[in-house]
C-alpha cells in the first residue's frame, strides 16, 4: 500500500468523487446526479464544515466517506491510502474504527430498548476497546464525562426516552468516541437541538478537535455555525461543490454569486428586512435527474453568461486557501 | 390576551404547558413569540383558534378578540370566526396540505365553507396565487407537484382567502431553506404591507425574529418573561434567558467570540421548578429565585420583565 498523497498533514483527501443513483422502474437509464466531482481535503485536527441547502449532496458525501453507500467514481484517500483500492467491497474494521458518524437525528439513532451502557459498551466490544464486565463499565462512564453527562453511572443506566435531546446528542458523540476515531463525520449535529443548548454540543466538537487532535467534517446548512466552528468552509449546491477555502475567507470574501446569496438569506437583525433586497435571485434548485450541461446554478444567477449554459467551471484559486468554480473569475 | 393558561392532562398529571400568558397585538402588527420546542408557544396558537384536543384543556383566561372573548364562543359562531377573522399557517407545509386533492379545491373549499360562491371562490383563487407569487396555472397542480416553497405560499394564500385580520403564523419557514425562508419572509412583509392585516409570528430563531416583528415576547416554559419592541429588546435584553439565547446565535460577521448558549436544558412541566422556572440554569441565580417566582414589571414604558434582577 503506497502512500499517494505526499500532503504530511492531511488525514482525509477526496478526490472527484461522484454519486448517481438510478431511477426509473424498469431500465433504469435515468440518474440522479447527487454528487457530481467532489473534492476536498481534511487536515489533522482540522473542522471542515460542507454547507448547502437540503439535496445539495451533504449527506451523500459524507455517506460516501463512512463507506455506507457505494461510490460511483472518485477516490478516497484516507492517511494517504486510497481506501476504496484497498478495501474495494466494504471497508475493514480499521477503517470504522479510525472514521465515525453522528447522525442528524439523536431520536432515532438510538435503540429505545437498550440502555445508554449498551449503546456504549457494544463498540468497545466489537472493536476489543475493552472487555470483562468491571473494565467496560468504567469505560462506558469515562466516555459519558468526556461529553459531560454526569453523574455517568446513573445515565449509563437509563434509556434514551429518559434523556433530553442534547442529553441523547451527546451519547451519540460518546459513541463515535468509544473506539478512538481520528475523523468523525457529524451530519447536522444540532439541528434537531433546542437552540439553547446547540453551542454547548458545538463547544464539545471544539474541545475534542484542540484537546484530541479529532478531525472532523461537520455538514450543515447553517453557515452561521459553520463559521463559528469550521476552520474551512465548502459550499455545496446541488451536488457541485461551488466554493471552499478558509472560513473567515470564505464568509467574509465570498465568491461565488451562489455563497454571496446564502449569506444575503441569512437573517440579520442587524440590517432588518429589506423588502426592496438584492435578493433576486428567485427560484429554486433544479432537479438532479440527468441534468444539463454547465454549472447547476446557471439558472438562478443574476450574473449568468453565455458560457455557463454549456460549461461546468473548474476549480480557480482566487487567493491563497481560497478556490471558487465559477466563470465570472475565468479570466484573472 | 390575558393570564392564559393550558394543560395536557397526563396520568403522571398535568402538564402546565401555557402558565399564566397575556400579551395584545394591535392592529397591523408583527408580534414576535419567541421560545424552544416545548415551551408553549404552538399551544398558544391553538388555543386562540380553540383547535386543541384532548388532553389538552384551556383552563382559565381570556382570548379577547376585538372585544369577544374566544373561548366563550359556541360552535357555530366559532366556525363562522376562524378562517374570516383569525387565520393559521402551519410549520409544515407537506402536512398542512391534503396530499389527494387539487390546490385549487383546498382553496376554494374554506371560501366555499365561509358563503362564497363558485364563481367568486374561482376568482378569488387566481387573484390569491397573484398575490403570493405563484402562476395561477399551479391552481390545478397536487401538493406533491409543487416544491417546498410553492406549498408554503400555497398555504399562505388560503390563510389569506377571507382577507382576516389576524394570521397566526407557526413556525411558517422552519422547514424551508434559508435562500427560500428569506424570499416567504419578504413575501409575507410585502403582502402585510399592501393588506395590513396583523401577524403572530412564532418561532424558535431569535435573529429572524428581530428582523421580522415589531414586538417580541420571550417564553419559556409556559411563561412570557420578557417582552419589548423588537430593536428594544435586541440592543437591551434584561433576562437572563434572553441574553442566554442572544447568545446561542453565532454571528455571519463580525469577531468570532466563543458563545456560551445556555446549560442544562429546559424543565419538565409537570414539576416546573418553584419559584423562577428558569433559575436553575440561571447564570445569575440568587438565592429567593427559587422561592418567589418573579412578576413581570416594566423597565420602561414599553418594555417589561419577569426577573428578580430588577426588584426595586
Amino acid at each position: 500500500m503506497n502512500p499517494i498523497s505526499p500532503e504530511p498533514s492531511s488525514i482525509l483527501e477526496i478526490r472527484g468523487m461522484t454519486k448517481y443513483f438510478p431511477v426509473g422502474v424498469l431500465n433504469r437509464t435515468r440518474q440522479v446526479h447527487a454528487v457530481e466531482d467532489v473534492s476536498f481535503t481534511v487536515r489533522r485536527g482540522q473542522v471542515v464544515a460542507l454547507v448547502g441547502e437540503s439535496g445539495s449532496g451533504k449527506t451523500t458525501t459524507i455517506r460516501m466517506i463512512a463507506r455506507l453507500i457505494p461510490v460511483t467514481r472518485g477516490e478516497i484517500l484516507f492517511k494517504g491510502q486510497d481506501i476504496l483500492k484497498a478495501e474495494p467491497r466494504q471497508a475493514s474494521l480499521e477503517y470504522r474504527h479510525q472514521v465515525q458518524l453522528i447522525f442528524q437525528d439523536p431520536f432515532a439513532s438510538l435503540n429505545a430498548v437498550h440502555t445508554i451502557e449498551h449503546h456504549l459498551a457494544r463498540p468497545l466490544i466489537i472493536h476489543g476497546k475493552a472487555s470483562g464486565r468491571q473494565e467496560l463499565h468504567d469505560r462506558v462512564c469515562d466516555l459519558l464525562e468526556t461529553v459531560e453527562l454526569k453523574p455517568s453511572p446513573e445515565i449509563a443506566a437509563r434509556y434514551p426516552h429518559q434523556l433530553s435531546g442534547g442529553q441523547r446528542q451527546r451519547v451519540s458523540i460518546a459513541r463515535a468516541l468509544a473506539v478512538d476515531p481520528e475523523l468523525i463525520l457529524a451530519d447536522e449535529p444540532i439541528s434537531m437541538l433546542d437552540v439553547s443548548i446547540r453551542m454547548g454540543v458545538l463547544n464539545l466538537i471544539g474541545r475534542l478537535k484542540e484537546q484530541r487532535g479529532i478531525s472532523f467534517v461537520y455538514i450543515t446548512h447553517d453557515l452561521a455555525s459553520a463559521r463559528y466552528i469550521g476552520d474551512q468552509i465548502m459550499v455545496m449546491y446541488a451536488g457541485h461543490m461551488v466554493e471552499g477555502g478558509d472560513s473567515e475567507t470564505v464568509m467574509s470574501e465570498a465568491a461565488h454569486p451562489y455563497t454571496q446569496l446564502l449569506l444575503a438569506a441569512v437573517p440579520n437583525p442587524h440590517a432588518g428586512l429589506k423588502t426592496d433586497a438584492q435578493l433576486q435571485a428567485r427560484g429554486e434548485v433544479p432537479s438532479l435527474i440527468d441534468p444539463p450541461p454547465g454549472c447547476p446554478f446557471a439558472a438562478r444567477c443574476t450574473r449568468v453568461m453565455d458560457v455557463c449554459r454549456q460549461v461546468m467551471p473548474e476549480p480557480l484559486t482566487v487567493r491563497p486557501g481560497h478556490w471558487v468554480r465559477c466563470h465570472l473569475y475565468g479570466k484573472m | 390576551m390575558r393570564d392564559l393558561r393550558v394543560a395536557y392532562l397526563t396520568t403522571r398529571g398535568p402538564v402546565k404547558a401555557v402558565d399564566g400568558v397575556s400579551f395584545g397585538i394591535r392592529p397591523g402588527e408583527v408580534v414576535g413569540l419567541a421560545g424552544e420546542s416545548g415551551s408553549g408557544k404552538s399551544t398558544i396558537a391553538h388555543a386562540i383558534l380553540r383547535i386543541l384536543h384532548p388532553p389538552a384543556l384551556i383552563t382559565g383566561g381570556q382570548a379577547l378578540f376585538e372585544g369577544r372573548d374566544i373561548l366563550e364562543m359556541d360552535d357555530d359562531e366559532l366556525n363562522r370566526f376562524r378562517w374570516s377573522k383569525i387565520s393559521i399557517v402551519f410549520q409544515s407545509a407537506m402536512n398542512a396540505l391534503n396530499p389527494v386533492s387539487k390546490i385549487r379545491d383546498q382553496l376554494s373549499d374554506v371560501m366555499l365553507m365561509h358563503g362564497l360562491s363558485k364563481t367568486e371562490a374561482r376568482q378569488r383563487a387566481v387573484e390569491l396565487f397573484d398575490l403570493v407569487g405563484i402562476e395561477p396555472q399551479r391552481l390545478d397542480a397536487y401538493p406533491h407537484q409543487l416544491s417546498g416553497g410553492m406549498r408554503q405560499r400555497a398555504v399562505i394564500a388560503i390563510a389569506l382567502a377571507l382577507n382576516p385580520p389576524l394570521m397566526i403564523m407557526d413556525e411558517p419557514t422552519t422547514a424551508l431553506d434559508v435562500v427560500v425562508q428569506k424570499d416567504i419572509l419578504q413575501q409575507i412583509a410585502t403582502l402585510r404591507e399592501k393588506l395590513g392585516f396583523s401577524i403572530l409570528f412564532i418561532t424558535h430563531d431569535l435573529s429572524l425574529l428581530v428582523e421580522i416583528s415589531d414586538k417580541i415576547a420571550i417564553m419559556y416554559a409556559g411563561q412570557i418573561v420578557e417582552q419589548a419592541p423588537a430593536r428594544e429588546l435586541f440592543d437591551h435584553p434584561a433576562h437572563p434567558y434572553t441574553l442566554g439565547l442572544m447568545n446561542s446565535f453565532p454571528s455571519i460577521t463580525g469577531p468570532k467570540h466563543k458563545l456560551a448558549g445556555i446549560p442544562g436544558s429546559p424543565p419538565d412541566l409537570i414539576a416546573p421548578p418553584s419559584g423562577c422556572r428558569f433559575h436553575p440554569r440561571c447564570p445569575k441565580a440568587m438565592p429567593h429565585c427559587s422561592q418567589i417566582a418573579p412578576l413581570p414589571q416594566a423597565i420602561s414604558p414599553t418594555h417589561a420583565v419577569a426577573c428578580h434582577l430588577f426588584d426595586q
